[in-house]
């Protein structure tokens, strides 16, 4: 598969090093040249630099032919933007995308994308250790 | 009517300042807590601190009862979001968005946006608007029903030329709303007869834009 990646932080990058070993062809976008650190020497991924709410950008990234658009940037509304730009303009077929705040989330899970909310996935798997806690000593 | 700003930087200071001098309820959520500071000393209490992405604040500046929300933030994807959350979660109405990159109006109306300003699109249609060889100028596109209005005018070798209007075989789904005569505004009639030198403000369907500005200005030189 073609999968577009826009992002190069701690998820991005670990995503596109996963993907290119399973033989995926994978461009990765990033507006800062040295978040392209995070991937090993020789990567054999396309790396581009700018802004991934930017149509030329993405182009030259490949959208028109990819199979799959990851949006991870640290920034809710620029993975919004660009997952929109994805899903409304060039029709990707899977277009995945993490928004922190938990509301948005499922505001934009309405309109039809798929998306990964940290906060709340977080939040129920410290919920869930916490309910399953048995305390040793019942006190009273 | 109700209206939320959001972002207050110039544009959001002086639209927020006119609206209010024009006799609108305002509200405006702006980020900065220094500048929050300054337009509550000017203002009162009708500014507020906040990101207007979240539905937190959104809430707290009254967005349910909000007729219209104006995003004009210096960040076209904040702008987009802002207007997407007005409009999904508190049922807004009316949506407007500044857009910063002139290649984003597209897709902000193709995203639901009612209406997108683009400063550099307006300053560039200013501009043509005072070039004599651009005849047939865009004035505004409107979401709703694709529509257009545009500013022609009328040339000497135009097909319509010393016509009464109802005898023009005019595109379907155009009407011309006004002519401007040697500086004088005419609200026409199906008599009033179209002269060279006309400018013609026209709502039209914005697919027969083409096909109107042949009929009024003339065939391509």
């Amino acid at each position: 598969m073609r999968i577009l990646i826009v992002g190069c932080g701690r998820v991005g990058s670990r995503l596109a090093i996963e993907f290119v070993a399973e033989g995926h062809r994978v461009s990765i976008v990033d507006q800062r040249q040295e978040a392209f650190r995070r991937l090993p020497d020789h990567f054999p991924g396309q790396l581009v630099l700018g802004t991934g709410i930017d149509e030329d950008v993405l182009r030259s990234a490949g959208i028109e032919s990819a199979d799959v658009f990851v949006a991870v940037t640290e920034d809710d509304n620029t993975n919004i933007m660009a997952a929109q730009i994805a899903q409304a303009i060039y029709q990707v077929p899977k277009v995945i995308l993490r928004i922190y705040d938990p509301e948005r989330a499922e505001v934009y899970r309405g309109l039809g994308l798929t998306v990964v909310c940290p906060t709340r996935t977080v939040a129920d798997m410290i919920e869930e250790q916490v309910r399953q806690h048995r305390p040793a000593r019942v006190s009273g | 009517m109700y209206i939320i700003v959001v972002g207050g930087g110039k544009v959001g200071y002086y639209l927020t300042k006119t609206l209010v001098n024009e006799g609108y309820e305002v509200f405006l959520i702006e980020k900065n807590p220094a500048k929050v500071q300054v337009y509550r000393d000017r203002f009162g209490a009708i500014v507020m601190q906040g990101d207007g992405a979240e539905v937190a604040t959104l809430a707290a500046a009254g967005a349910g009862r909000a007729d219209v929300v104006i995003a004009v933030t210096g960040d076209d994807e904040d702008n987009l979001v802002i207007c997407q959350m007005a409009r999904e979660r508190f049922g807004v109405r009316r949506t407007i968005a500044r857009v910063n990159n002139p290649k984003n109006e597209e897709l902000f109306r193709k995203l639901g946006i009612d209406v997108t300003v683009s400063q550099t699109n307006v300053i560039l249609s200013i501009i043509e608007q005072q070039i004599p060889e651009r005849p047939f100028v865009h004035l505004m596109a409107l979401r709703h029903a694709d529509l257009a209005i545009v500013e022609a005018k009328v040339s000497q070798d135009s097909p319509v030329i010393h016509q009464p209007i109802w005898q023009i075989e005019l595109p379907p789904e155009v009407i011309i709303t006004a002519i401007l005569r040697h500086g004088e505004l005419i609200i026409p009639t199906g008599q009033t007869v179209i002269e060279p030198g006309d400018e013609l403000i026209v709502v039209t369907k914005q697919q027969r834009e083409a096909e109107l500005r042949e009929l009024l200005t003339g065939p391509p030189a």
